[in-house]
């Protein structure tokens, strides 16, 4: 093996300059050289324990990829990639890698991990650049599968089926494919482009994509069970209802949930000049959470134009659970963190003119500290009593989280749920309380993360698989 | 892509599609709408579902030009497609048991009044359908309801049709005649106009059932964008309703949301306007 490189860093990612980014929607960070690809593969020691392998959801042989990137077959470390994710140029781009792989990697000890993200990154990127070859068409094997959700898990779950012969279906009630990675996570952290070429990857495959379907209104599962003749369905729809933070002054205008404000800049592409979608450019924009997508929706907001854009978080910097990369992405952008704060009430524009009448003028926050830690582990934040002050906005993105959407649950008997709405499953295949449907994603476990859906899909395709070879 | 199967103008600015959407047309129930986007960049907008037909698997949508995208929907012909048509969403209107209901309908707001109308019609209970227009030269539907109704009520604002004045004076009028005669009254219309209904009926104190048509893009609880208080809670449109009892619901806000992008609105009809103006030039 080649001599070690014993840098404590890691190869800088090469990325837009801040001052010009926040002017476009273009990816920010650019993606590793061959040369700097190579030269951070050979910080790899190849542990033979490979801890990083224990922090990877879905185990991907991450020494046994770097080893190839380090001798500079980037096509050979693909293909160990490919054999157990499906989607590595998206999780390479929004996996939270400093809390899984690069958490457990020994040369983070002493200085900073192998940049494992970035190398899965770049060899994702090298193959989808270089591979002209159309993925094979497997031999049908006669068994029809539908998978409701076009999103990491269903596109996960989907593939594994595919390649296995089966004929799949997936039903998506948008107009397009990809679930939270085109309406959600922004162009500039995930090009379209990429999702895209995992759909018509798929389609080539032979799996069908019926968009404009919502399971539970036009269909049901029993239907699609009975009358159309699926074997089994997989049932991968995410947590995509929006929370609201339920204090006065929520619904005004200019008010929204990072769901809408961001569906309607990715999915409906209201950053365009000439738009059909509407979106408000605000000045001045509070965003409400200390998560990826509050982050998103920051980053979103200062695109779009905001002067100031405030993070307004009721903890502090320490748990802030966004990654990383995305919070000092954002602060490179201006981005101003309000932390250990919390909303109380927005506030309307006070005025008689019908046309500037209810929208937001303000935002009223106080002042949290960190009292003791709560169920969570976390220390729970505390009001300071007398401590409120009015933040000067006008638009505010509530970024709270968003549970599981009840359309499936309230349309299919049987199917049991928790208190949290979730989809309840049993083992790692993702078996529900009824016969032959399985879910998995933030369908089961809430918002989570992408790698941890497609993990399910995964899994859930194995036993699909095995349920249906043993009849 | 769905194809138009026919396209016939009612007014000068409402127009009647049928869209090919055969799984639509079988499960649709009266107060459940669709979302329509006109071609690849379009924008979502809701429609409420004006009638199905079992048999060519059409769905009926009957829209007022009012902005951008409905003026691009305007211009397309029989036999074209539109590129996205998804649905039923929303929850179908609550009808059963009902023995005598009052159905107002205001404006194109009559066209979602018209199924609830039929299938009560249907179900024999007494239906008195008031419908109410601006004036004469814009009356649509008037032999569907006839047709329907076991008693029919004509407003018009200006005179010009029916009796002079609002569908508010209408049914001020039958319920003072006799407050108890309906289970029900359902109004569908503008929603200054369902406002208005409501504070009557609060009056006589008879249940109303109002539909909304908020702002919203996916229509299945995801953006939360057409998010409105009903008594005292925050609801959403598209999964909770869009029908609701009306004397919860906060009209005001449910107005002032409504007009959030008046500007841009405004700005991409005229646009859209003059593009139509310039092919034709």
């Amino acid at each position: 093996m080649a001599k070690a490189n014993m840098s404590p860093v890691k190869n800088k990612m090469p990325q837009q300059d801040p001052a010009v980014r926040i002017r476009n929607f273009n990816e920010v960070a650019l993606g590793y050289t061959a040369e700097q690809a190579v030269d951070e593969a050979k910080r790899c020691l190849g542990c033979k324990a490979h801890p990083c392998m224990t922090g990877c959801p879905v185990s991907i042989k991450i020494p046994d990829f770097i080893a190839k990137v380090a001798e500079g077959d980037f096509e050979g470390a693909f293909q160990v990639i490919n054999q157990d994710s499906s989607l590595p140029a998206v999780c390479g781009r929004v996996c939270p890698q400093e809390s899984q792989c690069e958490k457990y990697c020994v040369r983070g000890i002493k200085g900073e991990p192998v940049g494992i993200g970035r190398l899965e990154r770049f060899v994702a990127d090298y193959h989808r650049e270089h591979c002209k070859e159309a993925p094979a068409k497997p031999e049908p094997n006669g068994h029809k599968v539908a998978i409701i959700g076009a999103g990491p898990a269903g596109l996960t779950c989907a593939g594994d089926l595919a390649r296995l012969g089966y004929d799949v279906t997936i039903f998506e009630a948008l107009h397009l494919a990809g679930g939270v990675l085109v309406y959600g996570i922004p162009e500039f952290r995930l090009p379209k482009a990429i999702v895209q070429k995992e759909v018509d990857n798929l389609v080539a495959m032979g799996v069908k994509v019926e968009t404009n379907m919502v399971i539970g209104r036009v269909l049901d599962i029993d239907e699609l069970m009975k009358d159309d003749g699926f074997e089994a369905v997989f049932i991968g729809t995410g947590a995509g209802l929006p929370r609201f933070l339920n204090i006065p002054g929520e619904n005004l205008k200019g008010v929204y949930s990072a769901n809408e404000f961001l569906t309607r800049t990715n999915l409906m592409k209201a950053y365009e000049k000439h738009p059909e979608t509407p979106i408000m450019h605000a000045k001045n924009v509070a965003v409400v959470g200390g998560g990826n997508v509050a982050m998103d929706a920051a980053r979103t907001a200062k695109r779009l134009g905001a002067e100031n854009v405030y993070i307004v978080y009721r903890r502090s910097e320490e748990e802030l659970p966004a990654r990383r990369e995305e919070v000092e992405h954002a602060k490179e952008e201006g981005v101003i963190f309000k932390l250990l704060n919390n909303p109380v009430e927005i506030l309307p524009t006070e005025t008689e003119d019908r046309a500037l009448k209810g929208f937001v003028a303000g935002m009223k926050c106080i002042r949290m500290e960190l009292g003791e830690p709560d169920a969570s582990g976390r220390r729970r934040p505390v009001e300071v009593p007398g401590s409120e002050f009015v933040l000067d906005v006008d638009s505010v993105i509530i970024a709270i989280g968003t549970s599981p959407n009840p359309l499936i649950r309230n349309t299919t008997e049987g199917l049991d749920t928790n208190n949290h709405g979730c989809i309840v499953t049993h083992g790692e295949g993702g078996e529900t309380s009824r016969t032959h449907v399985y879910a998995g994603g933030d369908a089961v476990t809430g918002a989570a993360t992408v790698i941890l859906a497609m993990g399910a899909g995964k899994h859930a395709a194995a036993a699909i698989h095995k349920q249906i070879m043993d009849k | 892509m769905y194809k138009i199967l026919k396209r016939r103008e009612l007014n000068s600015s409402v127009t009647l599609m049928e869209i090919e959407a055969p799984l639509i047309a079988r499960k649709a129930q009266p107060g459940q709408f669709i979302i329509l986007r006109v071609d690849e960049e379009g924008e979502r907008i809701p429609l409420t579902i004006a009638g199905t037909d079992t048999d060519t698997g059409a769905v009926t949508i009957i829209f007022q030009v009012v902005g951008a995208t409905t003026t691009l929907l305007n211009h397309k012909q029989e036999g074209e497609c539109i590129h996205d048509f998804v649905g039923p969403l929303g929850r179908p209107t609550e009808l059963e048991g009902l023995k005598s209901v009052c159905v107002v309908g205001g404006g194109v707001g009559c066209a979602i009044a018209l199924p609830v109308a039929k299938k009560l019609h249907k179900m024999g209970c007494k239906v008195t359908s008031i419908i109410g227009f601006r004036s004469k030269d814009i009356v649509i539907l008037e032999d569907e309801f006839e047709a329907c109704s076991d008693n029919l009520v004509r407003m018009s604002d200006d005179g010009t049709w029916g009796r002079h004045g609002l569908v508010t004076a209408a049914l001020e009028d039958l319920l003072t005649e006799d407050p108890k005669q309906f289970d029900e009254v359902i109004a569908i219309g503008p929603v200054i106009m369902m406002k208005f209904v409501c504070k009557v009926t609060e009056k006589y104190n008879v249940k109303t059932i109002i539909s909304m048509n908020p702002i919203m893009i996916d229509g299945t609880g995801m953006c939360g964008g057409c998010r409105l208080t009903v008594g005292g809670e925050t609801k959403f449109a598209c999964v909770d309703g869009p029908d609701f009892d009306g004397h919860l619901v906060d009209f005001d806000e449910a107005m002032s949301r409504g007009a959030m992008y008046r500007n841009f609105e405004q700005h991409a009809y005229e646009e859209t306007c003059n593009l139509f103006q310039k092919e034709v030039q």
